[in-house]
């Protein structure tokens, strides 16, 4: 969308009178400003380790490195430095999962999960309990990849972990997290459906 | 190896790759390949349907342009671009794999791809499932209240619809409130604690575009107008993605 949008403005010069902005600058700048006041204590003895997928759209094709920084200054603030392992290569070197430019609803599943193969190896090698994904087409891709090549590591949203971190995450808003994570930090659990 | 051997036409031809060159700012660099390969090297899709990026920009550099319309490649890259982002000469691979996708008609490209942007085209909400304003209208305010019930904490969160003057303007991806409402809510608590002035659109407030991925520009332009004009309209300063 990020992408579609950025590049939609400038291909058919349509008048705009805003910014187009992704939010993982602005996790991280009401992280920094004090509004969200995340925390990782909850991993302190847990130690359930977790890798990041850089998506295309937001750094390598829009906002460069600085925004790769923002993300990993907020998934570090909301799991803990020692429990962050970068997949390598990252950044805006970071190869895609095989989710984005219309793969995952092309007809070409086969091909897809061969494409796939190098992100499945490269999240395995960092031997993180988690792949967070703030992309839905990454979370989709990566998801199956999981399955498909028997990694089973739960790939989860970047918004459920900062609200697990700041002990908000309800019972119900916990679809993507593993069985590990289930029961950890639950707010208003009477409330589970 | 090909027994065959490649004819390359005697007679000069205004090629594919010529007319994608016309579009692109410096041709995209289309001509400057150094054939080192650092494209190829790193692509996820090398080795898929036997092609790769280098192969598939000297095929276009040589014209072969009836094996290039007949190519599934264009649609197992993603135009993910870290081929140009590898490339000493800046190539433009992933816009040559873009227009090729479109040489075929347009109702001769992937079915899913088609079926989610017409889907995208049936009505304001520009959503690839189809689904209606209304219908998100009708989701959104139902979770907010639920949630705000049964956790008192919240009982002041909003999540504003078609908000005049919000600083943000927030798109939605069509997953949560279509297959899974619940998952709406954490961003919105997000936001409720950061504070945030932002407002959904009831019109354009889908966040997928697979009109893009079709390679269809003028429903690509028609699903970003559509956007772009609802937040125009409501006057906010940034149109912020959450992907």
């Amino acid at each position: 969308m990020t992408f579609s949008v950025r590049a939609g403005l400038k291909k058919f010069n349509l008048e705009h009178h805003f910014e187009v902005k992704n939010i993982y600058e602005y996790y991280a700048k009401w992280i920094r400003e004090g509004k969200l006041k995340v925390s990782s204590d909850w991993n302190k003895d847990l130690k359930i380790k977790f890798t990041v997928q850089d998506p295309c759209q937001i750094v390598r094709k829009s906002y460069g490195d600085p925004i790769a920084e923002d993300l990993r200054y907020v998934v570090k603030s909301v799991v803990g430095e020692e429990n962050f392992i970068d997949m390598q290569p990252n950044r805006s070197n970071n190869f895609c999962c095989g989710g984005g430019g219309g793969f995952l609803q092309s007809g070409f599943k086969e091909q897809r999960l061969k494409y796939g193969e190098l992100k499945d190896k490269q999240i395995k090698a960092t031997g993180a309990d988690y792949c967070i994904a703030g992309c839905h087409n990454c979370h989709a891709q990566i998801h199956e990849l999981s399955e498909h090549y028997g990694g089973h590591y739960p790939v989860v949203h970047l918004w459920t972990l900062i609200c697990l971190s700041l002990g908000i995450l309800g019972p119900n808003e916990r679809e993507y997290l593993g069985d590990d994570l289930k029961e950890v930090n639950v707010f208003h659990p009477e409330t589970a459906m | 190896m090909n027994d065959e051997v490649i004819q390359l036409g005697g007679k000069k031809q205004r090629t594919f790759m010529d007319k994608v060159k016309e579009i692109l700012p410096e041709g995209g660099n289309l001509n400057l390949c150094l054939t080192c390969g650092a494209c190829s090297s790193g692509c996820p899709a090398t080795g898929l349907d036997g092609m790769d990026p280098r192969k598939f920009l000297r095929m276009a550099a040589l014209g072969l342009d009836e094996e290039i319309a007949k190519s599934d490649w264009p649609w197992m890259c993603t135009m993910c671009q870290r081929c140009i982002y590898v490339c000493p000469m800046q190539i433009d691979i992933p816009q040559l794999v873009y227009n090729a996708r479109a040489l075929r008609p347009r109702e001769e490209r992937p079915k899913g791809i088609l079926g989610s942007c017409d889907m995208a085209l049936r009505n304001a909400s520009t959503s690839a499932m189809g689904t209606a304003p209304d219908d998100f209208v009708f989701v959104v305010e139902d979770v907010l209240e639920e949630y705000r019930e049964a956790q008192p904490e919240f009982a002041d969160m909003q999540a504003p619809i078609d908000k005049q003057g919000a600083e943000f303007f927030l798109n939605q991806n069509s997953r949560e409130p279509v297959t899974e409402p619940d998952e709406l809510v954490p961003l919105w608590k997000i936001l409720h604690l950061a504070g945030a002035d932002w407002t959904y659109g009831s019109e354009g407030w889908a966040g997928e575009n697979y009109c893009m991925f079709l390679a269809d520009n003028d429903s690509w332009e028609h699903v970003t107008k559509t956007t772009v004009n609802q937040a125009n309209k409501l006057r906010v300063k940034t149109f912020l993605n959450t992907e």
